[in-house]
């Protein structure tokens, strides 16, 4: 398995459509998790980029790091200018435009855009059943405005709105679980991926794409400017982050959950929180109870996972 | 886009701020962030890619004898890297001057 991740990424796609001299943060998780999964699809595509990060630092007019076409939207209508995309796109074929066939339609925001801010719009979108791709890049927080706290940042962790001191331990409400919001929806394909498995991620986001009607991708990238961690460790925390359970990577398929790593046993989330300044807070009574709501939720998911793979078997029968 | 970012002015731009010149940000050299740069030991190098698949600025691909070398006009010095290398043929160094 350890020659087989030596030797795969040599046949990866070498050509980026994400190009550099970006103006992303030194060591950014999100651009290498941008990188790889629009390095995962072809150059067929539109992207569909939401306010945040990864749209700042791409597009300094008049520049752009992008080789697809792009637009930029605001935080909470991404999903609904995909889907006007999608559906002017059809219409204009249906008219005898001459259009590429297979285009597909790529949203992605980060956690704020996704959770928070564009909510309203994704669920619309995911109702009507469009055919695109939504790609959720969650660094944890409002990070290109200066680290504010979002639904998405997880129990415990500091930031400049949930900051950390003696009447506070930072946030004070769990991380919302925006994958099974999606699911609820009953939308063909849901996924969690993180840039410390890039295969995996790459064939999630592949997958996706190939999938008709409305995919959901959540991926995890680590932000070492708002989470206070060493550049250099970015991968190193996303694998953590999976190992400990803090983010298991599962995918549902149709409703069908499956786990996409067979992990022996969870590591303890102290190794992934004494890793960021964000977390450095907190005692070991916060700890055990971070422990214990992770145990919670990772047994859960694997229950579901256990149900999928018995419903998936007497399906194939 | 023929033109430097210095030279350019409102004039350049197009209606709507359309930007028609795709990958354009090729021209910034983010390699002046960096107080870091990466060090080779190409003797141990497998030319595996894999640094080059977790380089976060897209930056790194393969020399005249193969081997994988980052691009130092954009390389910001993260070090992931020379933490993803399996063999360590990556050391990071205090950037000079």
């Amino acid at each position: 398995m350890e020659k087989y991740a030596v030797y795969v990424p040599r046949l990866v796609k070498k050509k980026d459509n994400f190009a550099p001299g970006h103006r992303a943060c030194i060591g950014c998780g999100e651009a290498l998790a941008v990188r790889m999964a629009f390095k995962a699809v072809g150059n067929n595509v539109i992207a569909v980029s939401a306010t945040g990060c990864m749209e700042i630092v791409a597009s300094q007019l008049p520049f752009t790091s992008w080789h697809l076409p792009w637009i930029h939207t605001l935080f909470e209508n991404t999903a609904a200018v995909a889907s006007g995309i999608e559906a002017g796109y059809k219409a204009m074929k249906r008219k005898g435009v001459p259009l590429p066939d297979n285009t597909k339609v790529i949203a992605y925001g980060g956690d704020g855009a996704t959770s928070d801010i564009g909510l309203q719009a994704l669920s619309g979108a995911m109702e009507r059943g469009h055919d695109f791709t939504y790609i959720c890049f969650d660094n944890e927080a409002y990070m290109n405005t200066g680290i504010q706290r979002s639904s998405a940042t997880p129990f415990g962790a500091a930031t400049t709105t949930s900051p950390a001191g003696k009447k506070s331990t930072g946030q004070f409400s769990w991380k919302k679980n925006m994958p099974a919001i999606a699911v609820a929806h009953d939308i063909p394909y849901v996924a969690t991926a993180t840039h410390g498995y890039p295969f995996d991620l790459m064939e999630k986001v592949r997958k996706a794409v190939a999938t008709p009607g409305l995919s959901y991708v959540h991926v995890l990238s680590v932000c070492p400017t708002g989470w206070r961690s060493a550049t250099d460790t970015v991968n190193r925390q996303a694998r953590l982050a999976v190992q400990t359970g803090m983010f298991p990577l599962y995918e549902v398929e149709n409703g069908v959950y499956k786990m996409s790593l067979d992990l022996p046993g969870l590591r303890p989330v102290k190794d992934y929180l004494k890793m960021q300044g964000r977390f450095r807070h907190l005692s070991d009574e916060l700890i055990a109870q971070i422990q214990a709501r992770v145990e919670l939720e990772y047994n859960k998911i694997l229950e579901k996972a256990k149900d999928g793979s018995k419903r998936a078997k007497s399906k194939g029968r | 886009m023929a033109k430097s970012e210095h030279e350019l002015t409102w004039k350049d731009l197009e209606i709507g701020c359309i930007v028609t010149d795709p990958g354009s940000a090729r021209q910034y050299e983010s390699g002046t962030w960096r107080s870091q740069r990466p060090t080779y030991d190409f003797k141990k190098c497998i030319k595996c890619g894999l640094c080059a698949l977790n380089c976060p600025e897209g930056c790194i691909g393969p020399n005249k004898e193969g081997h994988f070398e980052a691009d130092m006009f954009y390389c910001k010095g993260c070090g992931v890297c020379s933490r993803e290398c399996p063999t360590r043929v990556i050391t990071m160094a205090e950037e000079e001057e």
